[in-house]
C-alpha cells in the first residue's frame, strides 16, 4: 500500500516538474508544478467527443490503458514492504499488463483511420518491441543475481557492494531511465511538445482523443513516469529503514525529473530512423548487465 | 533581322510598343536559348495580358552579369494549341502552368498543367480547388498521407500530398491557392496611391520592405522619380533589417521543429529588438507604413543610428554565442545534415531563386547581379553553400546575418545629408516597368503596364515562393516523413506570396 501512496504522490509533481525545469533552463517563468493536474482536472469534467468514422475499440481503449497502469502499480514494491500484489515473476506481469494497455492505445489509433495516427501507431509498436528485450534481459539478470522471481524478492535482497554492482548500478538505473523515456514518449525518442503531427510519436495517436477519454490517458502517463521512477529507486533502497527510504524515494524521483526536463532542454531530438538504433542499444547495455551477473556468480568457465 | 528583345536595366521602364512581339516559335526559341545550359541567366517574370482576343505574353530574362533583363512578347489566341517552353526548360512549368489556368491557352507538351491558385476570373470554372488532379497511386504497398489544409501551427493554410513507403516519402506534391486574394487585380481597383502601397505591405506578411520596394520602385520609374540618396539609405537598411529579423526567427523556428529549447527560446528573444527597433522608427514592428513612394517619410536619424548600434552590439554577442552552441550540438547537426538536399542540377533546372538557389551552390542575388538602392556602393558578395540540404540553409541564414550586421554598420557610420526631394509626378503613359529586389526569401519581381492615359493597366507580382516551393517537394524526396517539418521550415516560403 505504502507504494502506491508514494507513487501517486510523485505522480502528482512529476510532469510539473519537468515542465518547470525546462521553462528555467530557457529563462522563462513558466506554469505552476500543479498544471498537468489542473489540465487533468479540466478534461475529467469535459464530456468526449467520437468521431463518426471510430467503433467501440475507441472508446474502450483510453480505459484499459488507464487501468493497465493501474494493474501494473499494483505490483511495485517499495523497499521492504512489497506491492498490493506479489507473486512470482511479478515483473512479467508488470511489463505485459502495460504492453497490453499500449496494445489497446495502438488499436485505438488505427481504428481512427487517420493517417497520422496510423504511422504513430507503427512508431510506438515498433520502439516497444524493441525495447522489450532490454527490460526483461535486464530484469532477468537481476532475478539470476538476487534468486528471487519477484520485485519485491529482487529488490529486497539486492545488496550493492563490490564494485562491479556499482557498475551494474549505474547501467540499471541508465537502462531503466532510458526505457522510461520511451515508454512514456519523451524526448531524445519523442518530442511531447511539438505541434507537427508528422514527427510526433505518442501525441499524434492521441490526436482524435478528447475530454475524459483525453484526461485518463494524460493520467495515466503522469502514473506510469512514477512508476519507473520508482523501479529506479527500488534499486537503491533495497531494505533501509523508511525513515531514510522515504526521502530517499522523493528525491529520486526530483532528481529524475529535473534530469528528464534538463535533457529536453539542451539537446535535439533523435531523427526518426536513429530511434531504433538507440532503443537496440539498450538491449546491448542489458547483455552488459547480464555478463556483469554472470561474473559475480562466477558463472563463467 | 529584327531585334529580337529589348535589353533594359532593373528599375527602369520602356515603351510597352518597343518590347518586341515575335511569333511563337520565335518567341520560344529565342527565351529557350537565352537560358540554355546557362547559370548567367534565369527567367524572371513570364506572363500574359488580355489585348483586345489575344493574350499579349511577356517574357522577361534577366541576365546576371551583364545586369541586363531581356524582354520580348508574343500574342496568341486563348484557343490556340502551342508547344511549351517547359518540355525544353523545366523553370517556365509554374508560369505556364499560370497562363493556362488565367486564358486557357492550350499547350500540347506541358508534362504538369494542373491549377495555380484558382484566381476567379479564370478561363476553365469547372477547375476548383476541391477537384485538383492529385497525382496518385494504385499500389498495396505504398500508403498515402494528406497534410494540411489547415497547418499544424495555424500559420497559412496549403495541402501536402505525400506518398510514402513507411517511412520514406517517395513523392510530395503541394496543392496551394487558398490563400488567392486577387491581389493583382486590387493594385488597378484601387485608384489611391496610399491604397496601392497598403496593398503591396500586405502580399506577403513577412517581406513587408522587400514587396514594398518592390512597388515603389516600379511606381517611381513609371513616374520617372529619381530617388534620393536618403530614400536609398532607409530602404537598404529596412531591407537588411528584415532580413535579420526573418532569418533569426527562422533559426528560431528551426530549434523548435528538432525540440532543441535552448535554440528555440533564444533565437526567438534576439528576434525581437530587432523588430522593436523598427516600431521605434516607423511604428509598426513589421516595417508597415515605413516605405512610400517618392518620399522618406521616416528619416533615418542620428539618434536611431546609436540606437541600432547598441542594438546591434548586443544582439551580436548572443547571436554569435547561441550559434556556437547550435553548430556544436551533434543531436542538432545530426538532423540538419544531409536532410532535405536540393542538388545544384534540380534548382537550375527549376529555376530556384534567392536562399534555395545560393545553398545549392547557384550565385544567383539581385543584390549583385541587378543592385538597386544604395547596393551597387556595398558591392555585395553573396554568400553561397553547396550541399543544398537543411544545415547549408541554416548556415546561409547565420552567415546572411552576419553580413548584414556589416552592412548596416558600414551605412551607419555616414548618415545621409537631407537633400531637397521633388514631387512625384504622375504615371507615364503607355509604358512597362519592371522592379527586381532580393527581399530575405529572395528575389522579388513586380511588372506594372500602364495605358493611353497614364493608368495601371496591369500589375503582375511574382514572389520567389512561386519557384521555390518546387525546391521544396523536390528536398524531400527519399527522406524520413517525420523529417519534412525542417525541410519545409528550412526553406519557410509564402503561401500568401504565391497565391497572390
Amino acid at each position: 500500500m505504502l507504494s502506491i501512496l508514494l507513487n501517486l504522490i510523485a505522480a502528482l509533481f512529476f510532469t510539473g516538474i519537468v515542465i518547470r525545469t525546462k521553462s528555467k533552463a530557457s529563462g522563462r517563468k513558466g506554469p505552476g508544478i500543479m498544471q498537468p493536474i489542473r489540465d487533468v482536472y479540466r478534461l475529467f469534467r469535459k464530456g468526449s467527443v467520437y468521431s463518426e468514422t471510430t467503433s467501440f475499440i475507441f472508446q474502450l481503449a483510453p480505459t484499459v490503458y488507464f487501468a493497465s497502469v493501474v494493474m501494473a502499480m499494483l505490483v511495485v514494491p517499495f523497499g521492504k514492504s512489497p506491492g498490493v500484489l506479489s507473486f512470482y515473476g511479478d515483473f512479467i506481469f508488470f511489463a505485459y499488463v502495460l504492453a497490453l494497455g499500449k496494445f489497446f492505445s495502438i488499436i485505438s489509433a488505427l481504428d481512427t483511420g487517420s493517417s497520422f495516427e496510423g504511422m504513430g501507431a507503427s512508431r510506438e509498436a515498433l520502439y516497444s518491441m524493441f525495447a522489450e528485450p532490454a527490460f526483461f534481459i535486464l530484469m532477468g539478470s537481476l532475478a539470476l543475481l538476487s534468486g528471487h522471481t519477484s520485485f519485491q524478492g529482487i529488490f529486497a535482497s539486492l545488496h550493492i557492494g563490490s564494485q562491479i554492482s556499482y557498475a551494474l548500478a549505474a547501467l540499471a538505473t541508465f537502462v531503466l531511465l532510458m526505457i522510461a523515456m520511451i515508454e512514456n514518449s519523451r524526448m531524445p525518442i519523442d518530442d511531447p511538445k511539438t505541434h507537427l503531427e508528422l514527427t510526433m510519436v505518442h501525441e499524434v495517436m492521441i490526436l482524435d482523443n478528447s475530454g475524459f477519454d483525453l484526461g485518463l490517458i494524460l493520467t495515466a502517463g503522469y502514473l506510469k513516469f512514477a512508476l519507473y521512477g520508482a523501479l529506479i529507486v527500488n534499486l537503491f533502497i533495497g531494505v533501509i529503514p523508511y525513515q531514510y527510504a522515504i526521502p530517499a524515494f522523493f528525491a529520486i524521483q526530483f532528481l529524475m525529473a529535473v534530469a528528464i526536463g534538463l535533457i529536453e532542454s539542451f539537446m535535439a531530438r533523435f531523427r526518426m530512423s536513429h530511434n531504433p538504433q538507440f532503443i537496440v542499444v539498450l538491449t546491448s547495455v542489458s547483455l552488459l548487465i547480464f555478463f556483469g551477473v554472470l561474473l559475480i556468480l562466477q558463472k563463467f568457465v | 533581322m529584327i531585334m529580337q528583345t529589348i535589353t533594359i536595366k532593373n528599375n527602369q521602364s520602356v515603351p510597352l510598343a518597343s518590347i518586341p512581339e515575335l511569333g511563337y516559335g520565335q518567341f520560344m526559341e529565342v527565351n529557350t536559348e537565352l537560358l540554355a545550359d546557362t547559370l548567367d541567366r534565369h527567367c524572371v517574370n513570364y506572363y500574359g495580358i488580355v489585348d483586345g482576343k489575344h493574350v499579349k505574353l511577356i517574357c522577361c530574362i534577366a541576365d546576371d552579369v551583364k545586369h541586363l533583363i531581356h524582354l520580348s512578347s508574343c500574342k496568341v489566341l486563348p484557343t490556340d494549341v502551342v508547344p511549351s517552353f517547359t518540355a525544353k526548360l523545366l523553370c517556365f512549368e509554374k508560369f505556364e502552368r499560370e497562363i493556362y489556368e488565367n486564358f486557357g491557352l492550350n499547350y500540347s507538351d506541358h508534362p504538369w498543367l494542373k491549377p495555380v491558385r484558382y484566381p476567379f476570373d479564370r478561363a476553365d470554372k469547372q477547375s476548383t480547388i476541391a477537384n485538383y488532379p492529385f497525382y496518385t497511386i494504385n499500389s498495396e504497398e505504398l500508403h498515402e498521407v494528406g497534410v494540411g489544409p489547415i497547418h499544424a501551427g495555424v500559420v497559412e493554410p496549403g495541402h501536402f500530398r505525400f506518398i510514402c513507403n513507411g517511412e520514406q516519402i517517395l513523392h510530395l506534391e503541394i496543392q496551394l491557392g487558398y490563400q488567392h486574394r486577387g491581389i493583382e487585380k486590387l493594385f488597378l481597383e484601387k485608384p489611391e496611391l496610399s491604397q496601392r502601397v497598403t496593398l503591396a505591405e500586405n502580399i506577403a506578411g513577412d517581406t513587408v520592405v522587400g514587396h514594398t520596394t518592390a512597388f515603389v520602385q516600379t511606381l517611381e520609374s513609371l513616374c520617372g522619380f529619381q530617388t534620393t540618396r536618403e530614400i536609398d539609405y532607409s530602404r537598404t537598411i529596412a531591407l537588411e533589417l528584415e532580413r535579420i529579423a526573418v532569418h533569426t526567427g527562422d533559426l528560431s523556428a528551426l530549434c523548435t521543429d528538432i525540440a532543441y529549447q535552448l535554440g528555440s527560446s533564444v533565437f526567438g528573444r534576439l528576434r525581437t529588438p530587432i523588430i522593436n527597433f523598427m516600431q521605434e522608427w516607423c511604428g509598426n514592428r513589421l516595417s508597415k507604413g515605413l516605405i512610400r513612394p517618392g518620399s522618406d517619410r521616416f528619416p533615418f536619424t542620428t539618434e536611431l543610428a546609436d540606437r541600432l548600434v547598441q542594438i546591434l552590439d548586443s544582439f551580436e554577442l548572443d547571436f554569435v554565442e547561441m550559434n556556437a552552441q547550435l553548430f556544436s550540438l551533434p543531436s542538432a547537426l545530426s538532423r540538419f545534415e544531409r536532410t532535405g538536399v536540393v542538388s545544384q542540377e534540380d534548382a537550375t533546372a527549376i529555376g530556384a531563386v534567392g536562399m534555395a538557389a545560393r545553398t545549392s551552390g547557384i550565385m544567383r542575388d539581385i543584390r549583385t547581379s541587378h543592385p538597386h538602392s544604395l547596393y551597387p556602393e556595398l558591392q555585395h558578395e553573396a554568400k553561397v553553400k553547396r550541399h543544398g540540404d537543411v544545415y547549408s540553409r541554416v548556415q546561409l541564414r547565420k552567415n546572411e546575418v552576419m553580413q548584414s550586421i556589416e552592412y548596416l554598420r558600414k551605412l551607419i557610420a555616414e548618415l545621409p545629408v537631407n537633400h531637397e526631394i521633388s514631387e512625384l509626378s504622375s504615371l507615364g503613359e503607355n509604358l512597362f516597368a519592371l522592379s527586381l529586389v532580393e527581399g530575405w526569401r529572395g528575389e522579388i519581381c513586380h511588372c506594372a503596364i500602364t495605358g493611353t492615359k497614364g493608368e495601371l493597366i496591369h500589375y503582375k507580382i511574382k514572389d520567389p515562393s512561386f519557384h521555390n516551393w518546387m525546391a521544396l517537394a523536390l528536398s524531400v524526396r527519399n527522406n524520413e516523413i517525420s523529417d519534412f517539418p525542417i525541410c519545409n521550415k528550412s526553406f519557410n516560403l509564402s503561401y500568401c506570396g504565391h497565391d497572390l
